[in-house]
């Protein structure tokens, strides 16, 4: 069994509410930062963590916070991102339901450190109930004395704010999150400048995404040096990770960064192997965003070493054979998946949700999303798969923000990967129509599923 | 859930207005505007989707022009342009729930129902649709059901059945 940082009591009756928190050693941080601390030694212990944000980019934290702009006399703000939106991600709404109170402590350590007394969590409007949960957390610790005008008597005052989104997947980017907490379309702003100079209202600002806060908890009680002991190399500590798709034990796994992929998917304490005793065909590791792996580059890199959950091992390979950790959002396809099905349906996504201010995304993402119409109901030609290639390279890194990239990853990967699959839908129209393509030559060398 | 037609003048309740105020207040003077989102969910919440009329009255509230809302409006997925039945099923229809037969479930709510996507049933109290990934995708397929954004996971089309059976039952207790 693996260190649990963020869920170790997940479990415990009512660790929902303040009292039971509190009792199990919860605001600790806070009572550590707040005396004993400043909040320079705050941002010196995150940066010894090597904690890298958990939203899906991988910057380091502590390096995030150093930037933020101090000017005299200046509003500074905190944003915690909990817009969780990307397709196979839904640990920060775990984490906001079950353990709300994790989130709460991390950003009043985070605040102080910061040096911010309004601080927002924007949470996606969907997650109404989790709203409730938070600004239920948020009045229980104002009523204890930990948040509000000064705090623990240290002459600090913090108020934080719950902000509801209104069902826009773009606005899990910084700079369209910020746009949208000021009461506007969620378009991404192009940077520079950064948020950490010019973010909320003009005002220098930190954005971090709900796991990443919470991880500041116990690195404050821990300290960053015995934080950075857990994981490998650069990927210290421990993530959440969202296991979904065909695997038996869907959920949220809290995992030591370093375990290999093929334990996380196969062990009983985690994944538990693949549903429905069928055989692995295909995995997207970290949210739909990140390029597909075909069986036989999973648990395995192209060199042979096993495949580990840390940020440089998913990403061993470049985008020839390797993927990425991403928001850690884990989907399992079985063999009965058809892939041109599953990169039209992303493809449809990213259509929805592009802003419409770049054009290559704008237009890009919708004449994928057509083609891959045709080519899944059988109306494609040869082609078709060398105009999506086409299309796609044209999309990435084009466009003020990464939503082009991730659009385009995907097909990107697909195609690279899975090139057969497409072929057959082409050549064989009438039959994609009734069956799958099932599993190929990428599914070797994967043994039947243990039982 | 009041009705209200697309140019009804409509007058916000006192309940109402009090949680505006609160809203306002989480920001900084001058930047109001912020609560923008916020109190559209309200209003929504009260009349069941975003007439002109409420969205003028909103930026009056707001001291700001009706465009500022109307974009707004018009950007998120989550507010409705013109009424919706009562209950409105959203069914993600994203990746994750379809490898778990999301699809299935969208095409037994149309056969049961009796329409389509978007459309609402002449009694008036179901619509659904489809929408985008939303985050629960361990727990697929999955359904939500505004205002209070209650969910509904692993669904199954029994599952569907009794569901759709207990709103019709409640509403008619309300009625």
């Amino acid at each position: 069994m693996g260190r649990k940082l963020l869920l170790e009591h997940i479990n415990e009756p009512g660790i929902q509410t303040f009292d039971v928190y509190r009792q199990k050693g919860g605001y600790r941080a806070v009572e550590k930062a707040l005396k004993n601390m400043s909040p320079d030694d705050v941002v010196e212990e995150v940066k010894k963590s090597g904690l890298r944000g958990r939203g899906g980019a991988g910057f380091p934290t502590g390096m995030k916070w150093s930037f933020l702009a101090k000017p005299e006399g200046v509003s500074r703000y905190l944003v915690c991102n909990g817009d969780e939106s990307e397709p196979g991600t839904f640990k920060d709404r775990y984490l906001m339901t079950h353990i709300p109170h994790a989130l709460i402590e991390g950003m009043i350590v985070s605040s102080y450190a910061l040096g911010t007394n309004t601080s927002y969590i924007y949470v996606r409007g969907e997650m109404m109930p989790q709203i409730r949960i938070l600004e239920r957390a948020i009045a229980e610790t104002k009523a204890a004395g930990l948040l509000g005008k000064n705090i623990l008597g240290t002459g600090y005052d913090l108020e934080i704010y719950v902000q509801p989104g209104g069902g826009a997947y773009i606005c899990g980017e910084e700079t369209a999150l910020l746009e949208s907490l000021e009461g506007k379309r969620g378009n991404p702003r192009i940077k520079p400048p950064f948020p950490a100079v010019a973010g909320l209202w003009g005002c220098p600002t930190v954005v971090n995404n709900v796991e990443s806060i919470a991880s500041v908890v116990p690195i404050i009680n821990d300290g960053g040096e015995e934080y950075a002991k857990i994981g490998i190399e650069r990927s210290t500590g421990t993530k959440l990770i969202s296991a979904g798709g065909n695997v038996k034990n869907p959920g949220v796994y809290e995992i030591e960064l370093g375990v290999p992929v093929e334990e996380f998917i196969y062990s009983d304490e985690y994944c538990g192997g693949i549903a429905n005793g069928k055989r692995l065909k295909a995995l997207v590791a970290g949210g739909s965003s990140v390029p597909i792996l075909p069986a036989n580059l999973i648990c395995k890199t192209i060199n042979s070493d096993a495949r580990l959950m840390t940020y440089e091992s998913l990403a061993d390979g470049g985008f020839q054979t390797g993927t990425m950790m991403g928001s850690g959002g884990f989907i399992v396809f079985d063999e009965d998946q058809c892939i041109v099905r599953n990169t039209w349906n992303f493809t449809r996504f990213y259509h929805h949700e592009s802003c419409g201010q770049c054009s290559p995304c704008r237009e890009g993402t919708g004449w994928m999303e057509k083609v891959l119409y045709k080519i899944e109901h059988g109306q494609g030609t040869i082609a078709d798969i060398d105009l999506l290639w086409d299309i796609q390279r044209k999309i990435e890194g084009n466009t003020i923000c990464p939503l082009g990239d991730a659009a385009a990853w995907p097909v990107a990967a697909a195609i690279r990967h899975f090139r057969d699959e497409f072929e057959w839908h082409v050549l064989h129209s009438g039959e994609s129509q009734s069956r799958n393509y099932g599993l190929a030559h990428y599914a070797d060398p994967i043994k039947p599923v243990m039982q | 859930m009041l009705s209200i037609q697309e140019n009804q003048p409509v007058e916000f309740s006192a309940v109402l207005l009090e949680q505006f105020g609160e809203i306002v207040s989480r920001y900084p003077e001058g930047r109001q505007k912020a609560a923008l989102l916020p109190i559209l969910h309200l209003v929504q919440a009260e009349y069941g989707w975003l007439s002109t009329a409420s969205m003028d009255k909103v930026a009056a509230y707001l001291h700001i022009q009706p465009i500022e809302v109307y974009e707004v409006a018009t950007f998120y997925t989550m507010y409705f342009l013109r009424p919706q039945g009562k209950y409105m099923l959203e069914v993600c229809r994203t990746g994750p729930c379809c490898l778990v037969g999301a699809e299935k479930i969208m095409q037994h709510i149309e056969k049961r129902l009796g329409v389509k996507e978007g459309e609402v049933t002449t009694d008036g109290l179901f619509s659904w649709r489809g929408v985008e990934c939303m985050a629960a995708c361990g727990y697929g397929p999955v359904l939500q059901i505004g205002p209070e954004y209650t969910f509904y996971e692993n669904l199954t089309e029994e599952s569907v059945d009794e569901l759709i059976d207990t709103l019709r039952n409640k509403a008619k207790q309300q009625a």
